[in-house]
């Protein structure tokens, strides 16, 4: 099965070939590299930028406007800050405008924790990104999902904020992505470049499908009905082995709810899902204090008050200045499947 | 007829009389929308008064029309006079200005001089400092993919040129493995905002940056009609032709200050309309007379539309939620403001 950061580059070839991808870019995203984690290795329209935020989210702006439909790299989201405003005025620009003009860019950046990153590696941007209206954003979980919504972004009339989790981007599916070859080795030597001197290498694309995952739309990784945990990136596949557990144990019956958009996200189905089970653990690594969760806890609270048989809850990163690297302050800072365990737990043990 | 021998080089009469008219508009439409700004009707006012003779003189070389194939305008605040040239109505401005629903450029959302015309490639203009020159990157690499000789216009003022912006405008531009048909405008009228050039700014002159380059690069009076219209023309050639950027500065007065916020008065700069109306008057191209006849008539149409605008409505509350996206809105967006 093709990894996460395989699945990109897939789409995104897809994207060049069929979806009017004429410029892929950013900081070592052309040759030799191919992007610090290889998403734009070997892509026909992939080129390296200089060293410099502002200029490669302009550009990315710019051809937007000029119907270019650009995919452009930040090279983690932990630098993106020095183009907030940027992004604010892709975000707003078709308001701006009264609707006349159409901002079609993606922007794809690794984020949050779990490769030791440190101070700037480490970082999330989830609250950040969704306070940017008019900007869609979404983080999958999975290579496949991965694939889907990448195909949505560009194809999206939208600027689209595309959070790569870097803790899944060298972790392989369990679907999958169409037209992917069975055997992984095989896809390896297609598509992944050789160590030491590439110049010589092509890539040999398979021939893959479109698969779109729509923008908006959350999925069910795993039905109960207990509890519900709504999540997304990371934390998504923590919180589904941590449910599996629980449901082998028989200890608890938890609804998975990855929610792969955070903007626009998909309130029919976490609403939908907490009114049958009600009990509700937001579960993501951003720091608290207007933390993104506790948007939805609000809404959870406002519209489904009286379905709630306890309180909900939000388990989330601590607000620190940053991640320290150390691993004792890293998993101290940020929820790890531990804590995961205990806030479900604790969320199911609860007399109503 | 060209007016030879003269100040206005190879420049024919009717065109001399087309720049004067236009300058004329600009500046009524311009100390109009002051006006509204002071009496109500507005409310804050920043524009170009002070640098119709280079506006106009580049809305007049646009290669206009939508698409790559033309020329990319990515604009600052003071552009009217360049806008006006390109074919834009002054009433369109008051629109602007008093926020109504039919403002074209941004229906009602934002300041005057917040320019938007899809149909022309002007890009949306903001009101973050050189933000502009950053976008200009990518409608440049837009326009260098393209065959043809189209190219990107970005203006900004002297102020803004400490932003990172403008350097990551020339570093992109100057780039070995693809040069951008970039024409760089920086506007120089000496202040940011309150703040005089000369204590901010080391530089001799802001177009030395293109030395570090060894880019195509000049200082002109951007005050002077002939000046301005031909260094226009040899920038944008050279541009054109080599596909390669060329950084201009025009050195321009600021006749209102920098915004309604400084009070927006006039103050004691030389006049490009006036240094203009002496030439053509001593070359003989125009009598007194038929200037100000000019004059009467910008006041005269914009006295009509400004009587127009306010039969105007004003946008519905709920057009909040109109171009959130590029279509409508998810059922489930929140829309209430809270519980």
């Amino acid at each position: 099965m093709a990894s996460m950061v395989q699945a990109i580059r897939l789409a995104l070839h897809y994207g060049e070939e069929n979806l009017g991808v004429r410029e892929i870019f950013g900081e070592d995203v052309g040759p030799p590299l191919g992007g610090v984690f290889t998403a734009t290795q070997g892509l026909r329209t992939a080129w390296n930028s200089p060293l410099d935020e502002r200029g490669i989210v302009g550009a990315a702006m710019g051809l937007a406007w000029a119907g270019f439909r650009p995919v452009a790299e930040i090279q983690f989201v932990d630098y993106i800050f020095n183009v907030i405003d940027l992004l604010k005025l892709a975000a707003n620009a078709t308001w701006t405008s009264g609707g006349r003009y159409k901002t079609p860019m993606v922007v794809m950046t690794p984020t949050g924790s779990g490769i030791h990153g440190s101070i700037y590696h480490s970082h999330s941007f989830d609250s950040i990104a969704t306070k940017l209206h008019g900007m869609k954003v979404v983080c999958p979980s999975n290579p496949l999902d991965a694939y889907g919504l990448m195909i949505s972004a560009i194809k999206d009339d939208n600027p689209v904020l595309f959070l790569k989790p870097k803790a899944l981007l060298r972790v392989k599916g369990e679907d999958l992505i169409p037209g992917e070859p069975a055997d992984e080795k095989e896809l390896r030597a297609m598509i992944d470049a050789p160590i030491g001197d590439r110049t010589q290498w092509k890539p040999r694309w398979p021939d893959v499908k479109e698969y779109a995952v729509p923008i908006g739309q959350a999925k069910i990784s795993k039905a109960g009905n207990d509890a519900t945990v709504v999540t997304h990136g990371r934390l998504a596949p923590v919180a589904l082995d941590v449910a599996k557990a629980l449901a082998a144990a028989g200890t608890g019956d938890v609804e998975v709810v990855d929610m792969r958009s955070l903007v626009p996200y998909d309130w029919e189905l976490i609403k939908a899902s907490i009114k049958k089970t009600g009990r509700v653990l937001f579960l993501n690594e951003e720091t608290e204090i207007t933390n993104f969760g506790e948007h939805l806890f609000r809404r959870t609270v406002d519209e489904l008050f009286y379905d709630l048989k306890v309180r909900p809850r939000l388990l989330c990163g601590k607000a620190t200045p940053g991640v320290g690297l150390s691993p004792v302050l890293e998993y101290a800072t940020v929820p790890q499947k531990a804590d995961v365990e205990r806030a479900l737990r604790e969320l199911i043990d609860e007399p109503a | 007829m060209a007016v030879s021998g003269g100040p206005f080089g190879t420049m024919d009469k009717a065109l001399l009389l087309k720049i004067h008219t236009l300058m004329v508009r600009a500046r009524i439409l311009e100390e109009r929308c002051i006006k509204m700004g002071r009496t109500g009707e507005g409310y804050f006012w920043i524009g170009g008064p002070g640098e119709e003779a280079f506006n106009v003189s580049l809305g007049l070389q646009v290669k206009k029309g939508q698409g790559p194939r033309y020329d990319y305008l990515n604009f600052h605040y003071r552009s009217s006079a360049t806008l006006l040239a390109m074919g834009a109505t002054t009433i369109d401005g008051i629109r602007q200005m008093r926020t109504v629903a039919t403002d074209p450029y941004t229906k009602g959302r934002n300041f005057v001089n917040h320019y938007c015309v899809p149909e022309w490639n002007v890009v949306p203009v903001t009101s973050t400092i050189e933000t502009q020159y950053s976008t200009a990157i990518g409608t440049a690499i837009a326009n260098a993919r393209t065959p043809g000789d189209a190219v990107t216009i970005v203006t900004g003022g002297d102020g803004g040129t400490a932003e990172g912006d403008f350097h990551s405008c020339l570093v992109w531009a100057n780039r070995p493995v693809l040069p951008l048909p970039i024409l760089i405008i920086v506007v120089n009228n000496h202040y940011a905002i309150s703040v005089p050039e000369q204590t901010q700014h080391g530089e001799k002159k802001i177009s030395d940056w293109g030395k570090v380059f060894g880019m195509a690069a000049k200082t002109i009076d951007g005050n002077d009609v002939a000046e301005s219209y031909g260094a226009i023309k040899e920038a944008l050639a050279y541009c054109r032709e080599e596909r390669k950027p060329y950084l201009l500065e025009a050195v321009c007065s600021r006749l209102y200050g920098h915004s309604s916020a400084s009070g927006a008065n006039r103050v004691n700069e030389p006049d490009c309309i006036a240094l203009f109306e002496e030439k053509l008057a001593a070359q003989g191209v125009a009598k007194k007379e038929d200037l100000e006849k000019v004059w009467s008539q910008a006041l005269a149409e914009v006295d009509d539309a400004h009587q127009q605008v306010k039969k105007e409505p004003y946008p519905a509350p709920e057009s909040i939620w109109e171009g959130v996206y590029a279509e409508p809105l998810p059922p489930s967006y929140p829309t209430k403001g809270g519980s």
